[in-house]
């Protein structure tokens, strides 16, 4: 019979980590973060770039979903208009706790060129965001930084404990 | 202090320096003779109806109808003279100055490769006849005109608003509309989403993008000095990398020198 | 009018349930496949759709509004925003429209150059078409294949003008740059690699079962039913009219190139698919003949109307009357003679026109911004009734509407 002899004191061999759950929790948490499908305007086009093929969004573990009772993160990507806003704060309410806004663009910031009677003038009027990302449009890199920079926030953050309100405006 | 004087009636933006002697050149407007097709279609036109001027503009036809028989030249202008598109239509606001609006129907014809633009006026109250039962594209250019001027159609099957949500209030590309929204506008959202009472929660738009205050952190904080929301401001530079200190289990960091260049695109 | 209450959009008031049992289904205005902010109120029978009423605006920013409080030459990122997809072609819409106004005339080496920029941007744009039209049928590998090609085409834009997206690229009376060093090179072996690729797609598609069982005989589209919506583009050359502005009302040097219109009969979706393939071929030939044609012209880019456009930046730099006249320029803007002028173009997805109304400020008084997906979206409204729900999404998808440019 053959015999697996396996050195749990070399390096890396022992099946054994030892860790906190907030750790471990938001560890998984930061790695697969699914986004909504929520394309706006000239930004969800960069978004679709960076899902599909050269910049390939899955490696971080995001896969874009269509429903937002399955989705973590809200990607605003394009302009929030006044006529659009219920129904944007209506999304966010339906998606599951915890759950993070990332605002695509310089129209999802602050209204961004459309300074008009029809844009909403940053969309933290509506819903409270954790990313900004400047650009009009941001490149896919951009996109995948803030993603980064997400997972490192979520990282930090503990998953026992309640959560803090979020800020609005 | 004197507030400056505004033209409530054309609150769009002006120039701010005009030449007292300046004469704006005009765009010349041929006859209609210079063109065979034009000036048949013009001469069909006047046997018919009465028309008023009509001119070739950049190698375009316009010609200034009655607004009270337009769907009848316009069922003219499709069966006998061809023109089967109705490219564009939509209203200009002469308000301010003749207190009525300029109508223009663009008119395609495929087969004689020819632009035409009708044109008529109507006064602010009166309505125009829907003209979708000849053109269907007028359906919703019907609907967007009077979405945004506030020109009402007679004889539309649907004439509700098209671009702005139903309970907006005023017309927006009117001149005596802001660009930026009258105060139902302004709070349109805060007051739908979260009610009336939210308004001095959440605050005024900040609609000044060119706005640099580094000591606010409410909006845009100073870059590589962000401080939580509401702290105070600090001359700290804080380093903004995407992973922590310590590193992330499995995830391994890209080093520089790690890094494979390509030389050209593959 | 709906009484104001939190966070109760207008679908509530809807009645879902009817008596002679049709169901109303809400689709959109977030839905994965509708291209953008669309909603759709259909009236289902089964799963027939018995009545549809698309609802827009969720995108509307008031570009026209601010047309009207803009120097020209303000107003042309903004038209980037319209049609996403193939910003170029807005771009040039716009600057045509103004070139019109203005009469100017624009060097031929600007002519070309922005001829290669539209027809790049037409092969981006139907690439792109294809991806989300074939992600919503459920062929996921074109859109990933498709993105590849694109993100090649986009190299090239970006290499020439610094943006992926929203490029900006053309100014009023020519372009603002030469093209670099080597680009046309870049844009040689694009050309020469997009073919197999093409023939790729095809491979994939045109004899895949699911593929035609979903488009043959959907959507279609008589040529009585195309006229009357004021349809364009593909939408028309695929009901069988052979309707191509670049052809039959030729601006820049589309007269001088050799190309076909492509023109399908079968007038159903199916058709308006290799339709769209075909016209990328025909793109490429296009770029084919531009190329020998720069490297027979004079370095002038911009044109000479110092009335109306600021001298090129070394006269600026260096001679006093130049800057005078570019400080004039930027600050109040040029001053276009009083008239209008209405210009047509071929965008990707149609005739893209601009109506300009000039009272010879430098502010337009008027400008209408004719764009084919309005005109498409509008069309729905007859084009989907007798459809089944699964069909809705494919008709939408092989439409190629944009909702930067539906809503504004």
């Amino acid at each position: 019979m053959a015999q697996h002899k396996i050195n749990y004191l070399q390096e890396g061999g022992l099946p054994v980590a030892l860790t906190t759950v907030d750790k471990l929790v938001q560890w998984g948490r930061s790695n697969s973060l699914w986004p909504l499908t929520y394309g706006l305007a000239c930004c969800a086009i960069e978004m679709m770039a960076t899902g599909a093929s050269r910049y390939d969004f899955d490696r971080f573990g995001t896969i874009f979903r269509a429903s937002p009772r399955q989705a973590d993160v809200l990607i605003i990507a394009g302009t929030l208009t006044k006529k659009h806003s219920p129904f944007m704060r209506r999304l966010y309410d339906q998606m599951p706790e915890p759950k993070w806004v990332i605002s695509m663009g310089s129209c999802a910031n602050t209204g961004g060129m459309f300074n008009t009677y029809a844009t909403v003038q940053g969309a933290d009027r509506i819903i409270p965001v954790d990313i900004y990302l400047p650009g009009c449009a941001p490149r896919p890199e951009t996109l995948q930084y803030a993603l980064m920079l997400l997972q490192k926030k979520i990282r930090t953050e503990s998953a026992s404990k309640k959560l803090k309100p979020k800020r609005l405006v | 202090m004197m507030r400056a004087y505004q033209d409530k009636n054309n609150v769009q933006k002006k120039p701010y320096y005009t030449d007292r002697f300046w004469v704006a050149p005009q765009i010349p407007k041929d006859d209609v003779e210079s063109d065979e097709v034009f000036a048949s279609d013009v001469k069909a036109l006047k046997e018919n109806f009465e028309i008023g001027e009509a001119y070739i503009q950049r190698g375009q036809l316009v010609v200034y109808i009655n607004a009270k028989n337009n769907v009848k030249v316009l069922k003219f202008v499709k069966e006998k003279l061809q023109y089967n598109i109705l490219s564009e239509h939509s209203a200009i606001d002469w308000l301010a100055k003749r207190g009525e609006f300029e109508i223009f129907y663009q008119l395609l014809s495929t087969c004689k490769k020819k632009r035409m633009r009708i044109k008529c006026f109507i006064k602010e109250k009166e309505t125009l006849k829907s003209v979708t039962s000849i053109y269907k594209s007028a359906d919703w250019a019907e609907r967007e005109m009077y979405d945004m001027f506030g020109v009402i159609i007679s004889g539309h099957h649907y004439m509700k608003r098209l671009l702005m949500p139903d309970d907006w209030f005023d017309y927006p590309l009117r001149k005596t509309y802001p660009l930026q929204g009258d105060e139902a506008a302004q709070w349109y959202e805060i007051d739908k989403i979260f009610g009336k009472e939210y308004r001095d929660v959440i605050g005024p738009e900040q609609r000044d993008s060119a706005r640099i205050d580094p000591s606010d952190t409410h909006n845009f904080a100073h870059i590589k000095h962000e401080v939580p929301f509401g702290a105070k401001p600090s001359d700290k530079e804080v380093f903004t990398d995407y992973q922590e200190e310590g590193g992330v289990t499995i995830i391994r960091k890209l080093k520089k020198e790690d890094a494979k260049i390509l030389k050209g695109r593959p | 009018m709906q009484k104001v209450n939190k966070l109760q959009p207008f679908f509530e008031n809807l009645v879902f349930e009817r008596e002679d049992n049709h169901m109303i289904v809400n689709f959109g205005p977030q839905h994965p496949s509708s291209h953008g902010q669309l909603r759709l109120i259909l009236e289902l029978d089964g799963e027939m759709v018995v009545k549809a009423t698309p609802d827009i605006g969720y995108l509307h920013r008031g570009m026209e509004k601010m047309a009207e409080n803009m120097i020209y030459n303000e107003f042309l990122p903004t038209t980037d925003r319209m049609d996403y997809i193939a910003a170029t072609s807005n771009n040039y819409g716009f600057a045509l429209a103004v070139e019109k106004l203005l009469d100017i005339e624009v060097p031929r080496r600007a002519k070309v150059i922005r001829m290669m920029l539209l027809e790049l941007n037409r092969i981006t744009s139907h690439l792109f078409w294809l991806a989300c039209h074939a992600l919503d049928i459920g062929a996921m590998t074109i859109f990933l294949y498709t993105f590849r090609e694109r993100e090649y085409a986009i190299d090239l834009i970006e290499d020439y003008c610094g943006a992926r997206l929203t490029h900006s690229s053309i100014r009023i009376g020519g372009v603002p740059l030469d093209l670099p060093k080597d680009w046309i090179e870049k844009l040689q072996a694009f050309v020469d690699r997009l073919p197999a690729d093409i023939a790729d797609y095809e491979g994939l598609l045109d004899q895949n079962r699911i593929w035609k069982m979903r488009l043959e005989g959907v959507g279609v589209v008589t040529p009585e039913m195309a006229q009357d919506w004021g349809c364009s583009g593909p939408m028309l050359r695929g009901s069988g009219i052979a309707w191509d502005i670049r052809k039959e009302e030729p601006y820049e040097l589309y007269d001088e190139v050799e190309f076909d219109v492509p023109v399908s009969t079968t007038c159903d979706s199916y058709g308006r698919y290799k339709l769209h393939m075909e016209e990328m071929r025909q793109s490429l030939r296009i770029l084919k003949q531009l190329m020998p044609m720069y490297a027979q012209t004079t370095p002038e880019i911009m044109a000479h109307a110092p009335q109306y456009i600021s001298a090129p930046k070394e006269q600026i730099m260096t001679q006093n009357y130049a800057l005078m006249q570019h400080f004039v320029l930027v600050t109040q803007g040029m001053r276009p003679p009083v008239g209008e002028v209405y210009v047509a173009t071929e965008s990707p997805k149609g005739e893209l026109g601009f109506y300009i109304n000039s009272q010879g400020d430098p502010y337009p008084y008027r400008l209408k911004l004719r764009t084919p997906s309005f005109f498409h979206t509008a069309f729905l409204q007859e084009l989907l009734p007798g459809h089944y729900l699964a069909d809705v999404v494919a008709i939408i998808g092989n439409s190629n509407i944009v909702f930067g440019e539906i809503d504004r």
